[in-house]
């Protein structure tokens, strides 16, 4: 056992600081450990959201030493011994107190994604589907939904256009409808319009910062950029548009 | 007292507490009725725990054995159960999970697929034939994105990171419950004219767990102060395969279907132990050598299942004991190889989160090394008693489905039961609601000095000058179950827990949390050892009183199943006195066409003859 510190943030939407603490580690220690260890001997009204453990339920995102990352999936030993690890919350959305954000905005998202409009099932009542057909899907649904990708992206962070761009969670959630083989629902024009594809400029931050190692930008983003073009900007389809009148 | 007028109130036809996977089918069901709906987390939308199961959820779809139908998988859950199931619950669920899992295909769900293009279905310990529909080794997070991608376009109303705190009744009757909102700290009415529990058990009980921090056993200490029955708290589950390394993991969830996918356990001999550990119920359907346990990976139907996959009550003492006999591995538990058993990129594919587990946490890369792993709480086969077609308590509009129900898993759960569980009763107990709802000849009415005493008896924690830190009691109600009542009991240890449980008790009634009640981690703590030290007291009490061993109950004072104990379940209920009292009742007999099936020989179930 040695000790370690920790600068934390402190503070709700009317102001904060950051606050020095120092607790005992261990060996195989993670980010989310010394965060209890504080709780527990310092500051037992810290915020800070948990659930699994494992980093498989996506809830402890913070930004450690600037980066957005799982608390739970994020061990000590990667940053050298006399460090202080800088621990705040996500810039993105709205804090509420401590390491704890409103992230509501983000449910408010998923519900405008249309659900699953699948085809009739065949005749013995049975899906059929190929597993080299929903590969690439599932590795979307692998997504935990802790939002790292919403907190890292530009479009979102900086220019903090929530108005305007769903960001790369909701970007593969309505990918992996349109590429499910058994959706019956043109997602194109939703793709384009309500969650506007076009603001993503392909930085691949999100990619970056997925703890799922999910290929959010050119397995999902860019497949679906690409399907807007070719619906509204392909040249001949353009013209035919044109002299149909539509 | 509260003025009513000033609290925040909701109404709805149903509250549902819990958004685990029972909690949202329940919500989901609820809702296709028309009954308007409510449901309640105490963690945002979709992080409950349900998304920490990995292996698969169980139905006999016969996708992958045409072999299989329901009746093998009721007898194979009877038999995992050992025969103390609720036979009516283990009959509903299997016959209906088939159904509930393919539906979850038309909201979205994308299981891995046969080459014939459906769901395909894996082994698991206890299971005859590959059963579990599954999505790699994340199958709980498929199962509730689902319903959360599913729920959230039905219409019912979601109040995320709110913890109930009490049940409101008007007479006996259920009338709604007391939350309290973790955001600002704020309380809230819901009037109910019924409640579902969808809370999931009460790991956080012990040290060792797989469980998050939200499994404080609240559904069931709420539904005991409201007059509901516990049963089967004596049968706690051990997974044989928690993480033991580096100590800030240990306890997480190591899943079985790394042994069913060809995973084998090591002591530090090298020798595969398990086959000294084969009961004798079993011995008929288990491979007793590697060479016929390899033909049965290889594919070879007529080999007989490996050791490693009998029921995990089985496999986890098996574990302590070649831990106790010095042939453990270095940091206390056994090892689990795939390496051997599978090519790297196998393992990838089929156990891609386990894969990364251990390499992010441990540092072991398990296509090329072990893994060391030890037994784990959890999962409770015990919770509140409910009638087995309805769902519901004793306590008339009050519903229970899932972890926090009884009865479905008897002694001991087959892994890939919990998850088709959580589907079919989850549905279930939302049709059991509808019909009492029906028949309710009047509203119940919320009555206000309930509610004021519900409150007060939160906001004490906080006002008070001076108590016991929350988080050092909860880690001394740790050390009491760990040490009394952990993987094998015995009397006197039992009697010693069941002590301290009781001297405890005030120093939880005088906890102080400190600061304001926005977002209070001290102050959530010190709300839910009142539940813990419930049901830790009803394991306690019960485990005192079976003398006998059976599924996730070991007395090593009492060892081996007795004929006798299988005739009783232990119920736990709350005395006029505040007092708990368990007692013996008597299980009626079985149907006879149901006891036919649950022991009749497997080749006459295959052939159709029962």
């Amino acid at each position: 056992m040695s000790k370690r510190t920790f600068r934390i943030w402190r503070g709700d939407a009317e102001g904060g600081e950051f606050e020095e603490y120092t607790v005992e580690v261990g060996p195989g220690m993670v980010v989310l450990d010394a965060i209890h260890r504080v709780q527990a001997e310092h500051a037992s009204d810290l915020a800070v959201r948990w659930n699994c453990k494992a980093g498989k339920c996506g809830s402890c995102s913070m930004e450690i030493d600037g980066m957005p990352k799982l608390g739970c999936m994020t061990r000590l030993g990667d940053y050298p011994e006399s460090h202080t690890i800088t621990i705040q919350p996500l810039k993105t959305f709205p804090l509420i107190k401590d390491l704890v954000t409103d992230v509501s905005w983000n449910f408010a998202q998923n519900k405008r994604i249309k659900p699953l409009q699948p085809k009739p099932r065949d005749a013995d009542g049975e899906h059929r589907m190929q597993q080299e057909d929903v590969d690439r899907i599932q590795e979307f649904r692998k997504c935990i939904e802790c939002y790292l990708c919403q907190d890292t992206c530009h479009v979102l962070r900086d220019h903090d256009r929530k108005d305007a761009f769903v960001g790369p969670r909701f970007m593969i959630r309505v990918g992996q409808l349109a590429m499910h083989p058994l959706d019956t629902e043109d997602r194109i024009p939703a793709i384009k319009e309500e969650l506007g594809s076009g603001y993503c400029n392909i930085t691949r931050c999100c990619t970056e910062v997925c703890p799922e190692h999910i290929n959010i930008t050119d397995n999902g983003i860019i497949p679906l950029k690409e399907r807007v073009v070719d619906r509204y900007y392909d040249p001949i389809k353009m013209l035919l548009r044109k002299v149909r009148g539509a | 007292m509260v003025d009513l007028n000033e609290l925040q109130t909701f109404e709805h036809d149903v509250l549902v507490i819990g958004a685990g996977g029972a909690g949202l089918r329940a919500a989901i069901q609820c809702a296709a009725l028309g009954l308007d709906t409510g449901i309640v987390s105490k963690s945002l939308l979709g992080k409950a725990h349900t998304v920490m199961a990995e292996g698969g959820m169980a139905a006999a779809l016969r996708n992958v054995d045409k072999r299989d139908n329901w009746k093998i998988h009721f007898r194979d859950t009877m038999r995992g159960g050992k025969f103390l199931n609720n036979w009516r619950m283990a009959q509903l669920h299997a016959q209906q999970a088939p159904d509930r899992v393919r539906e979850l295909e038309d909201w979205g769900a994308v299981f891995d697929r046969t080459q014939d293009g459906l769901i395909n279905q894996r082994n698991f310990g206890g299971h005859r034939y590959p059963r579990l529909a599954h999505v790699g080794d994340r199958t709980g997070l498929e199962l509730i994105r689902t319903l959360q991608d599913h729920g959230v376009h039905q219409g019912f109303a979601t109040h995320m990171e709110c913890k109930i705190i009490g049940l409101v009744k008007d007479g006996d009757r259920i009338a709604g419950a007391v939350g309290l909102w973790r955001e600002h700290g704020r309380f809230v009415l819901f009037k109910a004219k019924a409640v579902i529990m969808a809370t999931g058990g009460g790991g956080r009980c012990w040290r060792v767990t797989s469980n998050s921090w939200e499994y404080s056993g609240d559904g069931a200490a709420l539904a005991y102060d409201a007059g509901a029955e516990l049963m089967d708290m004596e049968f706690t589950q051990f997974h044989p395969t928690g993480m033991v390394w580096p100590p800030s993991v240990s306890g997480v969830l190591v899943t079985e279907g790394v042994r069913g996918e060809g995973g084998i356990l090591l002591n530090n001999k090298g020798e595969r132990f398990m086959f000294n550990y084969i009961p004798e119920r079993f011995a008929p359907e288990t491979a007793d050598t590697k060479e016929e346990a390899a033909r049965w990976l290889s594919g070879d139907k007529n080999a007989r299942r490996p050791p490693e996959l009998l029921t995990r009550d089985v496999v986890a003492r098996a574990i302590r004991s070649e831990v106790q006999a010095g042939r453990g591995s270095p940091h206390g538990g056994a090892f689990l190889d795939i390496a051997n058993q599978r090519p790297a990129d196998y393992i990838k594919r089929k156990l891609p989160s386990m894969y990364h587990q251990f390499k992010e946490l441990a540092e072991v890369d398990i296509t090329k090394d072990p893994m060391e792993v030890g037994p784990t709480l959890h999962y409770f086969m015990g919770g509140i008693k409910v009638e087995a077609d309805s769902q519901m308590s004793k306590v008339p509009g009050l519903f229970a489905c899932g972890e926090a129900s009884a009865g479905m898993h008897g002694a001991n759960r087959l892994g890939g039961n919990s998850l088709s569980d959580l589907i079919v009763f989850g549905k279930l107990s939302g049709d059991g609601a509808d019909a009492y709802i029906k028949a309710l000849p009047a509203d119940p009415k919320v009555d206000g000095s309930q509610v004021s005493a519900i409150i007060k008896h939160a906001t004490d924690i906080l006002n008070r000058e001076d108590g016991p830190n929350p988080f050092v009691v909860h880690e001394e109600i740790q050390e009491i179950m760990g040490e009394g009542a952990g993987i094998v009991r015995q009397g006197d240890e039992l009697q010693t827990a069941v002590t301290k449980l009781g001297e405890i008790k005030p120093r939880i009634e005088s906890v102080k949390a400190h600061a304001a009640p926005q977002f209070n981690a001290g102050w959530h703590e010190a709300l839910d050892l009142q539940s813990l030290v419930t049901v830790g007291e009803a394991v306690a009490r019960a485990a005192l009183m079976r003398e006998e061993s059976r599924g996730g109950h070991t007395r090593l004072d009492f060892e081996g199943e007795r004929e006798e104990w299988q005739k009783y379940n232990i119920v736990v209920s709350k005395q006029p006195d505040g007092g708990m009292l368990a007692q013996k009742v008597e299980r009626p007999d079985p149907p006879e066409e149901l006891s036919k099936i649950a022991y009749a020989k497997i080749e006459d179930l295959e052939a159709g003859n029962v």
